[in-house]
């Protein structure tokens, strides 16, 4: 009966304020997006990262088959070239640069492979044998780089000498500098939902005080009189973080999905599935955001 | 003592209120018994202090010193979570009826049970019921709008009275309404305290409290200067058991003897 009643109250209680509520669940809408964005933007990164990224600078790639460089004229690496690279990396002159280093097989590179490129249809027409084995570098210092590209570069067997970080760190800082702008645009927007959560609270509350006088007359709880308004305001922002959550999910699945993917096959993107761990985050926050901030003005503003 | 105090449905022990610490207190040391199943009318100028006395026993209010007793509890040590308790043994009324305008008669006293989470069968039962205590039988339908005043404030005391309070507080719930309609509200009120209610009304209507004939509490500038059973609204010569509190009294006459006899109390 009681949950009936405050649900009632809840439901009058949006009616009565609709346009408040409306601004409130577009201005959570709107912060959350934001705050999202920058997740989706981390995430990205995180993808393109791929296996090896945060465990290696430096990857020495292996002559296979198909190789064209000029270091694989003589076909693919042998059993012996790899044996002598292996030698020539842990000999002193080179180990004293790096902390260790791993072998990357042909079958281990394709499964790898299949885990980053998942979302991208290019995975279907990749085989084990078109990937390359390699050796994967951890470096004591990375920008020592240049010495082992000098000294593998020439060696008979490889392919390519990569460092990683170059190719993506440039891109990764940018990245990082758009997640910073939406985390701040975020901040202001949720600093806006906030204030206009109590605004809209405390309007409610005052168009209400007559129920509320009378409610708190006959002994009713705080819980019956202040829970219709926190609702209010909680449900407003929720349905605002699910708009968001949406939205989110939206870019990914169209924009990423269906266009970015087919304009940059060789790109890892994030799948519209990985963007739905941020709605019970997003949900959360603005729910609690509403819930914090319509406490603290009813504290205020309706006497109990 | 405990049995004493059990006894009395209110009570005051020395109680001061002062609302501003440069101002004369509100209420200055009352001591006041009311009994279980009374008829109690607190009359006095506006400012001597009626309405503080019932905003204490809600405890709208902190007495400055003293005790204030409600059904035997010291409403001081009544925890703030449990003060709706309190409060659902009160019922309240006023002068201007705060009837919900967009609920009809029916919803308005529903409301009060609907909130503290009565069941709906037990609200089906209980409000026709009570509308036909206080006379509005068949009028359940109507909104507020629609009915007179006198049916407004019965509305209002059907609410008030419809948990089943053990106190009514009646703050001038006359004073919006002709003689004949005052009249028949007293019926209504007096009903309720024949079913076991304490009633405590204050009110300017001198010619109700002089119909009535219950006990009379006359406030002025915060002290009772007369507490009488079966009186009038005036009396002839002013009985009060503590004299020294009646010297007190008339020497600070001075400051409400010009102030209009039916000044209307500040609305809160």
């Amino acid at each position: 009966m009681r949950l009936a009643f405050i649900l009632s109250e809840i439901g009058s209680g949006l009616r009565r304020n609709l346009s408040m509520v409306i601004s409130v669940i577009l201005v959570t809408f709107v912060s959350l997006t934001f705050v999202g964005a920058a997740g989706m933007l981390q995430m990205q990164i995180n993808q393109m990262k791929g296996y090896w990224y945060d465990k290696v600078q430096v990857a020495i790639f292996l002559c296979s088959e198909g190789s064209t460089a000029a270091g694989c004229a003589g076909g693919p690496v042998t059993p012996e070239q790899q044996e002598s690279l292996n030698a020539l990396l842990e000999s002193p002159a080179v180990s004293q640069y790096i902390n260790d280093f791993q072998f990357e097989s042909k079958e281990e590179a394709y499964k790898h492979f299949k885990d980053q490129f998942s979302n991208s249809p290019i995975v279907d027409s990749v085989t084990p044998d078109q990937l390359p084995a390699s050796f994967r570098i951890n470096m004591k210092d990375p920008e020592k780089y240049q010495i082992i590209s000098e000294t593998f570069s020439s060696q008979p067997g490889v392919e390519t000498v990569i460092d990683q970080r170059q190719l993506l760190e440039r891109l990764f800082s940018v990245m990082n500098g758009a997640s910073l702008v939406a985390v701040g645009i975020a901040g202001v927007m949720i600093v806006c939902a906030i204030l206009l959560i109590a605004t809209t609270i405390r309007l409610s509350a005052f168009s209400r005080r007559r129920e509320t006088g009378i409610m708190r007359l006959v002994g009713a709880s705080k819980t019956v009189i202040q829970l219709p308004f926190i609702l209010e305001g909680v449900i407003a922002a929720v349905i605002g973080a699910a708009l968001a959550s949406a939205t989110l999910w939206a870019v990914a699945h169209f924009f990423l999905g269906e266009y970015m993917s087919q304009q940059y096959p060789d790109t890892a993107f994030i799948s519209s599935g990985q963007t739905l761990i941020l709605a019970p985050a997003l949900i959360i926050l603005g729910g609690s955001l509403a819930g914090i901030s319509s406490l603290l003005t009813l504290r205020r503003y309706l006497h109990v | 003592m405990p049995c004493r105090v059990l006894r009395a449905m209110i009570r005051f022990e020395n109680v001061t209120k002062v609302y501003d610490q440069k101002a004369r207190p509100a209420l200055d040391s009352v001591n006041l018994e009311i009994d279980r199943g009374e008829f109690a009318f607190l009359v006095g100028a506006s400012g001597s202090g009626k309405s503080t006395f019932l905003r204490l026993v809600l405890k709208e209010d902190r007495a400055t010193s003293g005790a204030v007793y409600v059904a035997g509890q010291n409403v001081a040590k009544i925890s703030s979570w449990r003060v709706p308790r309190l409060r659902r043994g009160i019922g309240v009324v006023f002068q201007d009826f705060r009837l919900l305008p967009q609920k009809n008669v029916f919803a308005n006293v529903a409301f009060a049970m609907q909130v503290i989470g009565k069941s709906r069968s037990v609200i089906r039962d209980t409000v026709p019921e009570v509308l036909k205590t206080v006379g509005l039988e068949g009028k359940e339908h109507r909104m507020p709008h629609e009915l007179s005043g006198g049916e407004q404030q019965r509305v209002a005391i059907a609410r008030a009275v419809v948990n089943r309070p053990g106190i009514l507080l009646a703050d001038e719930p006359t004073g919006n309404l002709d003689p004949t309609t005052s009249m028949g509200i007293m019926g209504v009120l007096d009903k309720i305290n024949q079913n076991g209610t304490t009633v405590v009304m204050a009110t300017h209507d001198d010619d109700i409290v002089n119909e009535m004939r219950k006990r009379v509490v006359e406030l002025k500038n915060g002290v009772v200067i007369r507490d009488e059973a079966r009186a009038l609204y005036t009396s002839i010569i002013p009985v009060v058991g503590q004299s020294r509190r009646l010297k007190d009294a008339s020497g600070r006459d001075d400051d409400t003897e010009n102030r209009l006899p039916g000044e209307g109390e500040a609305q809160r």
